[in-house]
C-alpha cells in the first residue's frame, strides 16, 4: 500500500469517516459504493442507479453489482478492524443469491468471523428495505500479509 | 459474425450493467461463451497499481456464466443465478482486457451448472477461476426466481 493510501485509511479512521476511502476508488465511483456508519455499525451502501440493472423485464440488479458490494463491504470491515495497516487480497468469495435485488439502494454488513496470521474469514449480508429479508450472502477469505505483494485480485 | 454483432447489440440494450462495463461477446458455441470486459480506468480498485477491481471480474464471471447456459438450453428460459463462487488466482495485468471463457458442463431439469474462468493472453494462465449454479424457470412458473437473468 502506498504512502498516500495508509495517510488516507489513517485519517478516515480518525475522524471516524470511512467515506473517505471509497472516495479514491474509481470503481467503487463508477458503481455508486461507498462505506457509511449508521447507528455505530459500518455499513456497505449501493446507490441505487439505472446502470447497476441486469434484467430490465423485472426489473433486478445485475447479479455483478451485489457480488461487487459484497466484496468492498467484506474488504472494508477489514480495513476497519484490522490494527496493522494490510491491503487485503480476495483468495476467493462465494455470493449465494436469496431474492431479486429491486432497483433501489442495497446495503451490506460484513463480520470478520476469523482474521489469522495470514487468511482473515468474512461473512457478509446484503438487503434492501427490510434487513430480515436479505437479497444475498456471502462468505470469502483474504490474504493480509502486511506490505507484501501476494497473489490474488486487489480491492 | 453478422449475428454476433446482432447478439451483442441485444445483449447491450438489454442489460444496463453490461452496457456500463462495455463486456463484448466474442464468441458462442454449444454449452460456452466467451466474452471480454475492456480495461478502463473506471473499474480500476486499486489505485496505486491500476488492477481492475474483483467486482468488475464478478460481473463478467456472472454475465458469462449466465450466457453459457443459454447456449446449452434447447428452448431459453428465463435463468437466476443460485451461486457463484470465484477464485482469484493472479491480479489482472493493469492495462490490459480481461476475457472469460465459461461452459455449461451439466443440464438437470431444474438446475445447470457452469465452470468459467477470466484471463488476459492466456487460457492456461488464468486470473480467476468461477463455478456457478443456476436455477432454470419451468412451466409451473419462474424457478424460485432469485434473481433472473434476461
Amino acid at each position: 500500500m502506498s504512502e498516500r493510501l495508509i495517510q488516507l485509511l489513517t485519517e478516515a479512521k480518525r475522524t471516524n469517516q470511512p467515506g473517505r476511502l471509497t472516495e479514491i476508488i474509481p470503481y467503487a465511483r463508477f458503481m455508486g459504493l461507498s462505506m457509511r456508519h449508521v447507528a455505530g455499525e459500518l455499513l456497505g451502501q449501493l446507490t441505487y442507479s439505472d446502470m447497476l440493472i441486469g434484467n430490465p423485464a423485472l426489473p433486478a440488479l445485475h447479479g455483478g453489482t451485489i457480488g461487487a458490494l459484497l466484496e468492498s463491504t467484506a474488504i472494508f470491515q477489514i480495513l476497519w478492524e484490522a490494527e496493522t495497516i494490510v491491503l487485503p487480497k480476495t483468495i476467493d468469495i462465494t455470493v449465494d443469491y436469496l431474492r431479486s435485488g429491486r432497483p433501489v439502494d442495497t446495503w451490506a454488513k460484513g463480520i470478520l468471523t476469523r482474521q489469522g496470521r495470514r487468511v482473515a474469514n468474512v461473512r457478509v449480508e446484503a438487503w434492501q428495505e427490510d434487513r430480515t429479508r436479505p437479497i444475498a450472502i456471502a462468505h470469502a477469505h483474504f490474504l493480509i500479509l502486511p506490505g507484501e505483494a501476494g497473489e490474488g485480485e486487489t480491492a | 459474425m453478422a449475428r454476433l454483432a446482432q447478439l451483442n447489440r441485444h445483449f447491450h440494450q438489454a442489460v444496463p450493467h453490461n452496457r456500463a462495463l462495455g463486456l463484448e461477446m466474442v464468441e458462442l458455441s454449444d454449452g460456452s461463451a466467451r466474452m471480454r470486459l475492456p480495461y478502463s480506468a473506471d473499474l480500476v480498485g486499486n489505485p496505486d497499481t491500476g488492477v481492475l477491481h474483483g467486482g468488475a471480474i464478478t460481473s463478467l464471471m456472472d454475465a458469462c456464466c449466465g450466457a453459457a447456459v443459454f447456449m446449452k438450453l434447447i428452448m431459453p428460459v428465463p435463468i437466476a443465478t443460485l451461486d457463484l463462487r470465484i477464485d482469484y488466482l493472479r491480479p489482472a495485468d493493469p492495462g490490459r482486457d480481461v476475457l472469460a471463457h465459461a461452459t455449461c458442463f451439466r443440464l438437470t431439469r431444474n438446475v445447470a451448472f457452469v465452470r468459467g474462468i477470466a484471463y488476459v493472453d492466456d487460457e492456461a494462465d488464468p486470473v480467476a477461476a468461477a463455478a456457478g449454479a443456476f436455477m432454470l424457470a419451468t412451466s409451473l412458473g419462474p424457478a424460485a426466481t432469485p434473481r433472473s437473468q434476461p
